[in-house]
């Protein structure tokens, strides 16, 4: 049985009680919003991005401990990467997440697929054993996500 | 009278249930309720017994069906005191409800330039239906306004309604539990000719209903909030009016005759119930109605004021200022609903904590998000109370909550 130690680890309450990197950036710096119709939440991450690497990141808006604590991590943990190294980041975060899929593919889900040390996000594994909490976790990720594909279209347009 | 809430609960199967040893605390009936032994008994009798189709059978089990739906009918037609039996139609649930009356009454009468007014309380519901047909017609919406206790701002109500055509509000808020003056409201907008409807979802299932007392138009509901199934609402219109609108969804039941160059509507209320019923869910409906007239609805009203009233002195006492509770103090005028925010704890963290006890409450916006906007919130913690709950049951909430508060506040 699950238990909420599991889920709400000191590590986790740290980060809701004192977000990392939280604030604006003016533009240039790209704006991007996320949402969790679910509960209402809402997460706005803004990235700097300059030559291809991550120089800024700030997150605004409101939710609950899950989903602003990994968006305090994931700002310390993306800032100064580059794009690519970001993605890779992102991609093995959101495998540890990703408990149906994992679970449909019969993947084994031993942590060894990925050779990225998550560090502190680590204590968010606890949140697969609460499924609907997997969306508080994965928001700003998701807007992450979202961002870099825009700035990259904006580029591609260029 | 007062009510016996420990024989009540043995009536509901679900509350006696255990999750890891540990009993259920249902405190989500403003979502949805709970239902009672013989709602299920009905619903289960139908199908072992009558099930067949119904207003189109020659032989006498489709007659008792068809008795079982019209039957339905007629409690819902006592229960809300509707002049007749022609003014109730059975829809989806009170959005269906809502969609049809904009889909019909609201695109034959609401054009460019016009106006419809609402208020900040209402429940998306009563909201995205009128913004749709807003897009497409091109009419403006006002909003009436809540002071700082949550109840409507009705001090430019008059300049608000000048020159509107409808005037549409929830009856009590599902996330203040707020009453709406309704006949004061009602009067005030059909005096300079405005059609009234009243959003009833959370007002029928916890205090009397009567639709001619309070002088509106249309009246929607939900059944499942009032221990009836999923699966079926109300519409309730003054016949007239009801008569006069175009139907909603075509199909078989809502016609007269049919030829290829054209249809003619049935009578009501089946003009508008197109295609098979939902006659399981009618039944069920039906024994909801019975079981709470049998209780009484004054009496269900007068047991959750002195609930919310605990509560409210709970809540107060225990958590003082480290609570914001919205909407009104006086338990008089509201209902058994109350929306509170924790400092430094999130909404969706505090219900998740008290799940741990089996405390069901919900965490979110409460499908309002305007009113989110109004209270300068993201979401709010709802508790809301029913028939079936008592003072243990605030009791349970109020530890649940101090064990939120240790976690959350150092």
């Amino acid at each position: 049985m699950a238990s909420l130690d599991d889920l709400y680890k000191e590590i986790i309450l740290d980060h809701y009680r004192s977000p990392r990197n939280q604030g604006e950036l003016e533009p240039p710096a790209h704006r991007c919003e996320g949402f969790n119709p679910l509960c209402g939440d809402e997460v706005i991450v803004f990235v700097s991005l300059i030559n291809n690497k991550i120089e800024e990141i700030k997150i605004g808006g409101q939710g609950c401990s899950i989903s602003q604590a990994s968006a305090s991590m994931m700002t310390e943990i993306i800032k100064g990467k580059s794009v690519s190294e970001a993605e890779e980041i992102i991609h093995a975060f959101k495998e540890m997440m990703d408990i149906y899929e994992s679970e449909l593919s019969g993947k084994e889900t031993d942590g060894t697929s990925s050779s990225i040390d998550l560090g502190d996000l680590e204590a968010l594994q606890g949140v697969v054993k609460y499924p609907v909490r997997i969306k508080c976790a994965t928001l700003a990720w998701n807007t992450l996500t979202q961002s870099i594909n825009e700035i990259q279209n904006i580029d591609d347009s260029l | 009278m007062t009510i016996d809430v420990t024989e009540i609960k043995k009536d509901f199967p679900v509350l006696q249930r255990h999750i890891n040893g540990k009993p259920l605390i249902y405190l989500d009936s403003a979502n949805t309720s709970q239902k009672p032994v013989s709602v299920m008994d009905a619903m289960e009798d139908y199908y072992r017994q009558f099930n067949a189709n119904v207003h189109r059978g020659s032989y006498q089990l489709a007659n008792e069906a068809t008795a079982i739906l019209e039957g339905s009918r007629d409690k819902v037609t006592s229960f809300i005191n509707a002049n007749s039996r022609q003014e109730v139609v059975f829809t989806k649930n009170a959005t269906e409800a809502m969609n049809l009356i904009s889909n019909t009454w609201g695109r034959e009468h609401l054009t460019d330039g016009d106006a419809i007014v609402l208020t900040e309380l209402e429940h998306h519901a009563n909201i995205v239906p009128w913004q749709m047909l807003a897009s497409e017609k091109n009419f403006e919406i006002r909003w009436i306004k809540i002071d700082d206790n949550g109840h409507l701002d009705l001090s430019d109500f008059d300049q608000l309604i000048r020159g509107a055509k409808l005037l549409s509000f929830a009856a009590m808020s599902n996330v203040l539990g707020t009453f709406t003056p309704v006949k004061e409201l009602t009067s005030r907008a059909q005096e300079m000719g405005l059609t009234v409807h009243a959003d009833a979802s959370q007002y029928t299932p916890h205090t009397k209903t009567d639709v001619q007392d309070m002088g509106i138009d249309f009246l929607t509901f939900t059944g499942h909030k009032l221990l009836g199934p999923m699966g079926i609402g109300v519409l309730w219109g003054k016949e007239s009016l009801l008569e006069s609108m175009p139907p909603f969804l075509g199909g078989g039941e809502m016609i007269l005759n049919v030829t290829k160059e054209g249809f003619s509507t049935n009578e009501l209320p089946w003009k508008f119930e197109a295609g098979t019923p939902m006659v399981a869910e009618a039944a069920g409906l039906g024994a909801a109605i019975d079981y709470l007239s049998d209780i009484g609805m004054d009496e269900i009203r007068n047991h959750e004021i002195d609930l919310t009233d605990y509560a409210l002195q709970c809540l107060v006492s225990e958590f003082g200022e480290t609570m914001s509770i919205f909407g009104p103090k006086n338990s008089l005028e509201r209902g058994g609903v109350i929306s509170f925010t924790f400092d430094g704890a999130h909404p969706h963290d505090i219900s998740q904590v008290l799940d741990e006890d089996n405390i069901c409450i919900r965490a979110g916006h409460h499908c309002a998000k305007p009113l989110m906007q109004v209270l300068n919130v993201g979401a709010t913690s709802r508790v809301s109370m029913y028939l079936y709950n008592d003072r243990s049951d605030i009791d349970a909430l109020v530890s649940g909550l101090h064990k939120v508060r240790d976690l959350f506040i150092p």
